[in-house]
């Protein structure tokens, strides 16, 4: 069982909501729609359900492709943002609702009713209606609604967004739980990366209603393909500093100059061998990639520490030259003050570097 | 000095007497027009007004039946009748113009027309000139068509006069529920018919509710359209009422209390019924969900 998209477009008048979206989701596969809101995740989760009919493109479900099929015929569980609990049923009977459509027999219902319930610990609630429940219990019932059935695959809009820090941690747990059982494919929108990070086995990372990059976690995180990804994954935000190529000297091994002028002699993707000195770059680094040294050295450049902020285990380290802010992330044990001169130290193939059309330069 | 807050839903004596006067004012006109139904003429007329005095149901007993001057017996007004009118020409011009809009606003709501504000507001444009400038045309038509002293002629009418406050009333009501349990219902397997009358309509019922109130209460107390285009076998009680003003003794400020008292009471009585639910309605999307 899969879902495959191709070339999927939705347009809204002028607006471009989605655009020339392709992926497939496998079998029991988990594949997180992420980025920023409005850019058009939620309507191709829609697209997929049949709620929003596409302008281009296709849905394609086990091979069959439903773009002209309304929702109720394409065997699609969805649950929603706010939950959609219907506010005039009880929770047994939002729980049922969907199998009426089904054609099962009020015995059958029952018994899958009190399955769903015992998975998911809605025992004590199920005579309530969903105004007497509690956030996290309206998700699970949501949840459980859309898994009672047996559809051809799951859809979940921003499944945790409306619970609390903690609740959202045990619901993330939970449901990746209940997904592995199902093996079914997959389509999880959410704006939270790290329940992408987390939940997804690969992320569609999607900008201005384009898919900017689909992989695995690993993958996004550790190998972004453009500068947008680059900077959208990963908490502190990767560090991002405009830089001239001058020289490459083999290996990788280039130089480059920063704003302000001072320049720094890097290991980098080979592949900076095909640039000609003198382009334009962006040198991307991950904060706790970036190191510290008080001895001045050639990979990195100096700085002075503007802020310095506890994080717990981890202390986050606001630096700058005059000319770019540097964000670092160090062990809380070293000590650090404000105004201190430190020197950076950029480690060799930790520097991603972005050509002007923002797209990464990487050897396969 | 540190100032008290007072706890929510603990007014203080003193507030709620300055409360009780402010709504004693206000019904004033009401208690005047129900205390003078159970006086007789002489104390009706009394100067200065009389606030204690023996009640009577006399006036109560001529709205139904009155002694004929010539004959001196006992003969039926037709009162009973034009009640009947009243509740049933209200009631169902009201009814229908809930339904029509109520199916309109969904459209309007869920399914908007390119222009659909314009459309919203060209609808709304009906009510906002004076009746009394549109009475001659309507009036003409009416003759023309045969529907003048019709029930279905009055109730036409009425129902075309509510269904713009029907539609706009309504649709803010369907445009504050959360589109997405419409959704869920559809990705279930419901038709978009069962997603309208099992999950949106009992969302507003507090707000139709409210609706159909408003509406019968406008309804109930026109007397312009009523006056010209009802028969003498639809005529409406605030034309009935109307008509005792010019009795052939004077006006008879006993019998035409008594009547206002009989005709609040449908009105009092459906407003109790829906009380709670009218409360909803009116406060309708002004709570966060």
């Amino acid at each position: 069982m899969t879902i495959e998209l191709k070339n999927l477009t939705k347009r809204f008048g002028d607006l471009t909501a989605v655009d020339q979206v392709n992926f497939d989701v496998g079998d029991g596969e988990v594949l997180c729609l992420l980025g920023p809101s409005g850019c058009g995740k939620t309507t191709t989760l829609r697209m997929i359900a049949g709620l929003e009919y596409a302008t281009e493109g296709d849905v394609i479900l086990q091979g069959k492709r439903v773009n002209e099929l309304a929702p109720r015929d394409r065997n699609v569980a969805m649950s929603f943002q706010f939950y959609a609990l219907y506010p005039s049923l009880s929770v047994a009977d939002n729980l049922a609702f969907p199998l009426h459509a089904e054609g099962l027999s009020a015995s059958e219902i029952d018994a899958r009713v009190k399955k769903i319930s015992d998975t998911l610990q809605l025992g004590g609630i199920l005579k309530r209606t969903p105004g007497q429940l509690a956030e996290g219990e309206k998700q699970r019932v949501a949840v459980g609604r859309s898994i009672i059935r047996d559809p051809m695959c799951f859809l979940f809009d921003e499944p945790l967004s409306r619970l609390d820090v903690q609740l959202r941690e045990e619901m993330r747990g939970e449901i990746k739980e209940v997904l592995q059982d199902l093996s079914r494919p997959t389509v999880i929108v959410t704006h939270d990366q790290l329940e992408a990070l987390t939940m997804a086995d690969r992320i569609a990372v999607m900008r201005d209603g384009r898919v900017e990059q689909v992989d695995t976690p690993h993958n996004v995180f550790q190998r972004p393909t453009n500068l947008f990804v680059a900077g959208f994954i990963g908490t502190p935000q990767m560090n991002l500093l405009p830089a001239t190529f001058t020289e490459s000297k083999g290996d990788g091994i280039a130089q480059f100059a920063v704003q302000g002028g001072q320049s720094m002699t890097i290991q980098v993707d080979r592949r900076i061998e095909e640039l000609s000195p003198g382009t334009n770059v962006t040198l991307g680094i991950r904060p706790r990639n970036l190191e510290i040294s008080r001895e001045s050295a050639e990979d990195g450049i100096s700085t002075v520490i503007d802020m310095v902020e506890p994080m717990g285990a981890e202390t986050l380290i606001h630096l700058n030259d005059g000319h770019q802010d540097l964000r670092l992330v160090t062990d809380w044990r070293i000590p650090h003050a404000e105004g201190d001169k430190v020197h950076t130290r950029f480690p060799p193939h930790a520097t991603h570097v972005f050509t002007e059309d923002e797209q990464v330069l990487r050897t396969q | 000095m540190a100032r008290r807050y007072r706890e929510i839903g603990k007014a203080g004596w003193g507030y709620t007497l300055i409360t009780s006067i402010v709504g004693l004012i206000y019904f004033s006109p009401v208690l005047w027009i129900i205390l003078t139904a159970f006086k007789t003429r002489t104390d009706a007329l009394a100067v200065p007004p009389k606030l204690f005095f023996t009640p009577t149901l006399e006036n109560f007993t001529s709205v139904f039946y009155r002694s004929s001057i010539t004959t001196g017996t006992s003969q039926s007004t037709d009162m009973a009748l034009y009640f009947f009118n009243s509740i049933f020409i209200a009631g169902t011009s009201v009814g229908l113009a809930l339904i029509v809009g109520t199916l309109a606003a969904y459209a309007f709501s869920r399914y908007p027309l390119r222009g659909n504000d314009t459309y919203l507001f060209i609808i709304l444009t009906t009510r906002m000139m004076p009746p009394i400038v549109v009475i001659i045309p309507i009036f003409l038509m009416f003759r023309l068509s045969g529907l003048a002293g019709s029930y279905w002629g009055i109730i036409l009418l009425y129902t075309a006069f509510n269904i713009p406050f029907s539609v706009w009333l309504v649709k803010s009501f369907f445009d504050e529920l959360n589109p997405e349990i419409e959704d869920a219902a559809r990705m279930d397997g419901a038709s978009e018919s069962r997603v309208f009358f099992k999950f949106c309509i009992p969302q507003i019922l507090a707000g139709l509710s409210a609706t159909f109130v408003f509406g019968l209460i406008l309804t109930w107390n026109e007397f312009l359209f009523a006056l010209l285009l009802t028969g003498v076998e639809t005529r409406t009680v605030p034309v009935a009422m109307a008509r005792t003003l010019g009795g052939e003794v004077g006006v008879d400020y006993g019998l035409l209390a008594a009547i206002v008292t009989l005709f609040l009471l449908p009105i009092f009585f459906v407003t109790f019924l829906l009380q709670n639910q009218l409360l909803r309605g009116v406060t309708f999307g002004t709570v966060k969900k």
